[in-house]
């Protein structure tokens, strides 16, 4: 389908995602052989629209650009899904999945990607007015910042804020060469930040377990009530996880020989295939393995960003770039958390995570670099 | 938009390899002390995957820890199964899931495991690492005689106490029975402590988990007697026929000590005239009183010393199983600035004071009169196999340094010849073979409750093994309670030997 659409489309991208959907599909069914199967049923959904999204867009995707706004919208309605009563569902203590029936979703996903296409087509149009920095236009800046506050509050995660905030900033830079815009950004959003971090306890929590995940004594432990160590309790997650990436030392113990289950056969990490799905691929691949794996998404973001500086048009350009920086931040959010760089957050790892909505998104986010990447090659042949 | 794009390109490519540095910390550098936390889940199951090196006897056949392979989601688990239960609990100890580990199977960890060992076996478990296959510890083969063990259990039985014996000339340690006991394999309960805590034994401290052989401190009474001795004729300042008056006493510090407070001597209450020989033999208090005054408590100490008291006794058992002998106060080692005004030197001479000594440290002086005054460093793990059974270690016998010269040892043993054949030892008599021993018996503070004690080695002039038997809270006499089980052993394995 991809030849048929977009014959002169990058070839490398497809068969990396490819391989990363492998590797994601691999050690899921290593950990529940279940799961892989609804995970393989989901990459063959997500290949339908993959196709689906070329085929609709492969004459000119640049059509979307006159739908900026309602992509726009699309991407605020999919935000607040969430926290609508009755559907929207709290896992882990963030609010970002939507319950309808048994099919679970979670909508921010997606609205990553519609806020990309439509930051591509607003900033496009008013980059050269942005670009002048007049105090006037400094208003759908802070529009943009008080709806990822929103999203913070909202949904309870800062992964996701930062994931929107980032690819805000970075767009709006490559838009405008102002990297103004990027201090002041990010000024206010760690000062928003740090307002939430006042306010929602949550999002505390999460600083204290990055910032201290192992005490000597006991402490106060919010899920029992009672006193524990914190590597018992609130950081339990992390700790176990940081355990698994340091048992895999440089060669790993091999796939299918890696321990995640204790002796009375109970999962020793919580969330394992999902958010923590690196840290069982670190633990059975080693550094080797991990270090490959991560390669593989440097590699990745190396096409994308190509792709973006082949684009001949501001639109191309922008939504190239808008869905590369996405794909990397996401990847460096999630990963960057289990490896204690940043707070840790929940948030899937692209193609390889256990998970419909995350499968799905990426698969539609590799359609929108290809389609770009075909036409920019097809104008150059 | 080229540039802004290069340069976003550059973030994107720093945050992932920002990823790749943070994994390489994990996973190379901070792994080891991850690794070690007491909370990780994972090594926790992990070292489990790891078939564990058996443990024998010294026949290399009589197994006494076993793996029991357990299956899980992830692999098959090897925990450990004890076939012989209470025989040899404190010195092969025991490793349960929980990774509470005691005795060898805690300080051998590493060969057991496979993970340490001469380069070789490190290869060959990295090998099955790689390939998959289940890694295989090392095993040991103890220097612990299986029967003689059980016997020194049996003779143990009902008591509070311990057995050692070696091989003087090596310092293969034979026997290292401590009693009461406990079934290693109820470590694996949550409720170990509470079924350990519900063994009786025949004492006010009961304490089954401690190896007493090792940790248990008793005060030496006459057995320390052997140093005194060695000391008074190592120095010259002695010889056997040094003449004695023994009134019934010794006067220290303007005040008689009594020879009537000595439950171990025998013969009459007042000797008189007597050499130090017959002091020895009959365990006269007064004399070693007096042999202590003229001597020095620094000097009784120094002796102490070369036999490897005030340093922990070296064996592959934890370190935190094994205690210093010497003298305590407070429950601590007590080293003396100036002995000479420190140190009651008659009340040390024939083992009082605030002398404590493990049986270990005992059956080291024995040991070491036996062969000719040389110290030779204990040892209970014979060779170490590796997974096909081939030898890649076999321990070879170590001398710590010489306490005595042989001439004083020889002395010595004629002296502990004559506490057998005509002193306070005689149960100790085999028939057809020289036994060379002293008793000791130490008072506890409640009358008639004493510690009992017999040290020995045999045959006397060729020495195969030497041995010490402790017993506490005891209403008899060292030559009439210890003697007696250290004769049954020493025959037993003497008769089997000569077969």
């Amino acid at each position: 389908m991809a030849r048929y659409t977009v014959p002169n489309a990058d070839p490398y991208l497809l068969p990396m995602a490819g391989l990363l959907a492998a590797i994601g599909v691999t050690e899921i069914y290593r950990l529940g052989p279940n799961d892989a199967f609804k995970q393989g049923l989901w990459i063959v959904i997500a290949l339908v629209l993959f196709a689906v999204t070329l085929l609709a867009l492969r004459h000119d995707y640049r059509v979307l650009e006159s739908y900026k706004y309602l992509f726009g919208i699309g991407a605020i309605l999919l935000l607040l899904l969430p926290g609508v009563p009755g559907i929207g569902t709290t896992v882990n203590g963030a609010r970002l999945w939507v319950h309808v029936g048994a099919f679970r979703f979670q909508p921010g996903e997606l609205a990553k990607i519609f806020l990309i296409v439509f930051l591509a087509g607003y900033l496009r149009e008013k980059r050269e007015m942005l670009a002048q920095f007049r105090p006037k236009d400094v208003g759908p800046l802070l529009v943009i910042w008080g709806g990822a506050m929103l999203v913070l509050v909202e949904t309870n995660d800062l992964g996701s804020a930062l994931l929107f905030f980032g690819i805000f900033l970075a767009m709006l830079y490559v838009a405008t060469d102002r990297l103004l815009y990027v201090g002041a950004g990010a000024v206010l959003f760690v000062v928003g930040a740090a307002g939430v971090y006042q306010v929602v306890g949550h999002v505390r929590e999460r600083i204290t377990i990055w910032l201290h995940p192992w005490t000597d004594g006991p402490v106060y432990c919010a899920l029992t009530g009672g006193k524990a160590l914190r590597q018992d309790c609130q950081s339990y997650q992390l700790v176990k996880s940081l355990y698994s990436i340091a048992h895999g030392s440089y060669g790993g113990t091999g796939l299918g020989k890696g321990t995640f289950v204790n002796a009375e056969g109970h999962s020793i990490i919580p969330f394992i295939n999902t958010d923590f799905i690196y840290s069982a691929l670190a633990q059975e691949l080693g550094l080797v393995g991990a270090s490959g794996l991560l390669l593989v998404y440097m590699l990745f973001v190396a096409r994308g960003f190509r792709i973006a500086l082949v684009a001949t048009d501001g639109f191309s350009k922008l939504l190239a770039a808008g869905l590369t920086f996405g794909f990397a931040l996401q990847t460096f959010i999630i990963v960057g958390g289990i490896l204690r760089l940043i707070p840790l957050t929940g948030i899937t790892l692209p193609f390889v995570s256990y998970g419909g909505s995350s499968v799905v998104a990426n698969f539609v986010l590799l359609a929108g670099l290809l389609l770009v990447s075909n036409r920019a090659n097809t104008e150059r042949l | 938009m080229n540039k802004q794009i290069s340069r976003l390109a550059l973030v994107g490519i720093v945050l992932i390899s920002a990823l790749i540095l943070a994994t390489t910390y994990w996973q190379a550098w901070a792994a080891g002390g991850l690794a070690d936390r007491q909370d990780n889940a994972i090594q926790q199951v992990a070292q489990y995957t790891i078939k564990r090196g058996l443990i024998y006897a010294s026949d290399g056949k009589t197994v006494l820890a076993a793996n029991k392979p357990t299956k899980t989601a992830d692999h098959i688990l090897y925990f450990r199964r004890y076939p012989k239960g209470p025989l040899t609990a404190h010195v092969v100890g025991y490793s349960t899931r929980f990774r509470n580990r005691a005795g060898l199977e805690r300080s051998e960890n590493d060969y057991l495991t496979g993970a340490n060992g001469n380069l070789g076996a490190v290869f060959s478990t990295e090998i099955d690492r790689l390939k998959g296959q289940t890694v295989k510890g090392n095993s040991l083969v103890l220097t612990i005689d299986a029967n003689l063990q059980a016997l020194a259990n049996r003779a143990l039985a009902g008591k509070c106490g311990s057995i050692v014996a070696t091989e003087p000339t090596t310092g293969r340690v034979l026997v290292m029975a401590s009693s009461p006991s406990y079934n290693p394999n109820a470590a694996e309960k949550p409720d170990f402590l509470q079924i350990v805590g519900r063994i009786k034994g025949g004492c006010d401290y009961v304490a089954p988990l401690l190896n007493r052989a090792t940790s248990g401190l008793f005060t030496p009474g006459s057995t320390f007697k052997i140093v005194t001795v060695s000391a008074a004729l190592d120095t010259g300042k002695f010889t056997p026929d040094s003449n004695f008056q023994d009134p019934g006493y010794c006067t220290e510090y303007g005040k008689p000590v009594y020879n009537s407070g000595n439950p171990d001597q025998n013969g009459p209450e007042q000797f008189g005239s007597l050499s130090l020989f017959t002091g020895f033999q009959h365990s006269v208090n007064s004399v070693f009183c007096n042999v202590g005054k003229e001597l020095g408590a620094a000097t009784v100490l120094d002796y102490a010393k070369r036999f490897g008291y005030y340093s922990v006794p070296p064996l592959e058992t934890p370190i935190n199983e094994r205690a210093p002998s010497g003298l305590y106060k407070n429950h601590r080692l007590f080293r003396p600035k100036d002995p000479a005004t420190q140190v009651d030197p008659g009340r040390l001479a024939f083992g009082q004071e605030r002398m404590l000594t493990t049986p270990l440290q005992s059956v080291m002086v024995t040991s070491a009169i036996a062969d000719g005054g040389t110290v030779m460093k204990p040892f209970v793990v014979a060779r170490v196999l590796n997974p096909h059974g081939k030898t890649i270690r076999t321990t070879k016998p170590d001398e710590l340094g010489r306490a005595v010269r042989r001439s004083t040892a020889d002395e010595v043993t004629k002296m502990m010849i004559a506490a057998v054949t005509g002193g306070t030892g005689t149960a100790a008599q085999i028939p057809g073979i020289q036994v060379a021993g002293k008793t000791g018996t130490a008072e506890t503070g409640v009358n008639h409750v004493n510690t009992t004690w017999f040290t020995s080695f045999a045959p006397a002039d060729a020495p195969k093994i030497a041995i010490t038997v402790v017993l506490e809270q005891q209403h008899g006499f060292g030559g009439t309670t210890a003697a007696p089980i250290a004769r049954q052993i020493m025959q037993a394995y003497l008769s089997r030997g000569s077969k």
